[in-house]
């Protein structure tokens, strides 16, 4: 995209029918590090790269618990994922208190749309720089959308967001058609090969990926490093046999997961000596 | 063109003038529900009049109505204020229905809805002058609760509001099962509801029973209990002391 007379204002269309400052901040949310979400009928499952300003820092936290049955993942702004976060989480709180019921993530989305949809039409404002995957349970199951700054929000099977997303979307791509069948661990399992995908080359530490499940039964959690890694270790092994794999893992994945006490992001990391103290 | 202009008084507490603007007494009343739940959803039971103090003015009130798919609310206390609930519900229910994406309210989020609004107003020194029954099905489950004018929410097996407190519940307490057929369950409440009509002096002889099931809402045609007032203990009242009150 080249600059042109036409993008300072978000309220200015393009001769075109364009809006240039939401599709610049569209842009925003290919900068940001990858997000991928998928589900099956009953679980979904949010990762996301750790990406750290420096070897001193600690990365940013880009996965959000909104409620029990909600959680989101963002890509872009941080500073707008974690207030748009916010107000999901009031928005899911209020509902519960007044009808002691969880709000189904199909209405949630479409409040934080129309959010995201009034700062495209007003010239004070500029659009959200951030993309949300939300991942949620209503009454027909499991949900996964994209909520985009433009204010639309889509609703998917498997995606991906960020800087090298359309790896992982490849990925996805290949195997989406068996996720609504998947057990929760396979769906782990997939979740983790796409992040894998939009490292490129890098090898794949639990260090690097943050993971979180939700589900029919199963309140929204993150799992610990040491889960991640067991999973990360049945494949990184032996790249090419999957399949064989698949046994191993399925069982593995199972204990890893029992064993797990629900965790905050990062938990656990004492055991590992790759992680720096500062990485939670 | 005429216009009402709303008056307003000021501080609803402080300010005598403002009395007008908030609930101070029930003018017309209905007496009580009783409901249970039984073997297929819930029954709740209800007499179709309107007190205005000691007169029984209103023979025709429905005090039970559907609301959305899955609830049904009765209502005793000021049926003015009834009206106005079912107006919050109807709204509720439109915007409910507008989402049309496979959600809908159930008989909890109902109830719960309402115990807010209750609470509310009574904090605010307006209640709303009633006490409600919530019953419904939702997905095979079987609720029913009950909200108070102070806002005194809670669920259970049976309920009743009013006189039926006092006269239906230890009835109920002690014949209720959760196994209850329809007929049975009917029969349970129809006890309940003579009792009530003999002592109840605001209490009329039409009744209706509303039925919920995971199938929806029936409500019956109103009808009347037969009554039997030629006990012996009847003929003389005052034989056991002459002459005293």
């Amino acid at each position: 995209m080249f600059r042109n007379q036409y993008d300072t204002d978000v309220t200015t269309w393009s001769p075109t029918g364009r809006l240039f400052q939401v599709e610049y901040a569209m842009e925003a949310v290919k900068q940001g590090s990858a997000a991928i979400g998928l589900r099956s009928r009953s679980h979904v499952v949010l990762a996301c790269v750790n990406k750290a300003q420096s070897e001193l820092s600690s990365h940013q936290k880009k996965i959000f618990k909104v409620d029990d049955h909600i959680g989101v993942a963002i890509a872009g702004l941080t500073a707008d994922g974690r207030v748009l976060s916010r107000y999901m989480r009031s928005e899911a709180i209020n509902h519960s208190f007044t009808y002691e019921s969880p709000l189904p993530v199909g209405r949630l989305v479409v409040h934080l749309a129309d959010k995201a949809q009034v700062c495209t039409q007003r010239s004070w404002k500029r659009p959200y720089g951030v993309g949300l995957l939300v991942g949620g349970l209503d009454e027909s199951g499991a949900h996964l959308y994209y909520n985009c700054p433009s204010g639309n929000y889509f609703e998917y099977q498997a995606f991906a967001i960020g800087s090298r997303s359309q790896a992982a979307k490849t990925y996805l791509e290949r195997r989406f058609e068996s996720f609504g069948d998947s057990s929760r661990e396979d769906l782990i399992k997939d979740a983790i090969l796409a992040v894998r995908e939009t490292l490129q080359g890098e090898t794949l530490k639990s260090s690097l990926c943050t993971v979180s499940v939700l589900g029919v039964g199963e309140p929204f959690h993150f799992l610990d490093q040491e889960t991640i890694q067991k999973v990360i270790d049945t494949f990184e092994k032996v790249p090419e046999d999957e399949a064989g794999e698949a046994g191993e893992a399925g069982e593995g994945e199972a204990e890893a997961a029992a064993a797990a006490a629900p965790a905050e992001q990062g938990g656990g990391g004492a055991g590992d000596q790759d992680v720096a103290p500062m990485e939670m | 063109m005429t216009f009402t202009i709303p008056i307003d008084n000021g501080d609803a507490l402080k300010n005598a003038e403002a009395d007008s603007q908030r609930t101070l007494y029930p003018y017309v009343t209905g007496t009580s529900i009783v409901a249970i739940k039984y073997k297929d959803g819930v029954l709740m039971a209800s007499d179709m009049g309107g007190s205005y103090g000691s007169t029984l003015r209103y023979k025709n009130i429905e005090r039970v109505k559907a609301i959305g798919k899955h609830s049904l609310l009765g209502a005793s206390g000021e049926i003015s204020d009834f009206q106005e609930i079912l107006r919050y519900l109807d709204e509720l229910v439109l915007n409910d229905n507008m989402w049309d994406d496979g959600n809908s309210l159930g008989p909890k989020e109902v109830h719960n809805y309402l115990t807010r609004v209750m609470y509310n107003r009574r904090n605010k020194f307006n209640p709303l002058w009633n006490t409600l029954v919530l019953g419904g099905v939702k997905n095979g489950e079987s609720y029913l609760g009950m909200v108070s004018m102070i806002g005194v929410s809670f669920e259970d097996n049976h309920v009743a509001t009013g006189f039926g407190n006092h006269l239906a519940r230890p009835i109920l307490r002690d014949e209720w099962r959760a196994d209850l057929s329809f007929e049975d369950g009917v029969k349970l409440l129809e006890k309940c509801m003579r009792v009530l009509l003999y002592r109840d002096r605001s209490a009329i002889n039409k009744l209706q029973i509303a039925k919920i099931t995971e199938e929806g809402v029936t409500v019956s045609q109103p009808y009347s209990l037969k009554t039997f007032w030629e006990f012996q203990a009847f003929h003389n009242p005052t034989a056991g002391a002459q002459g005293s009150w």
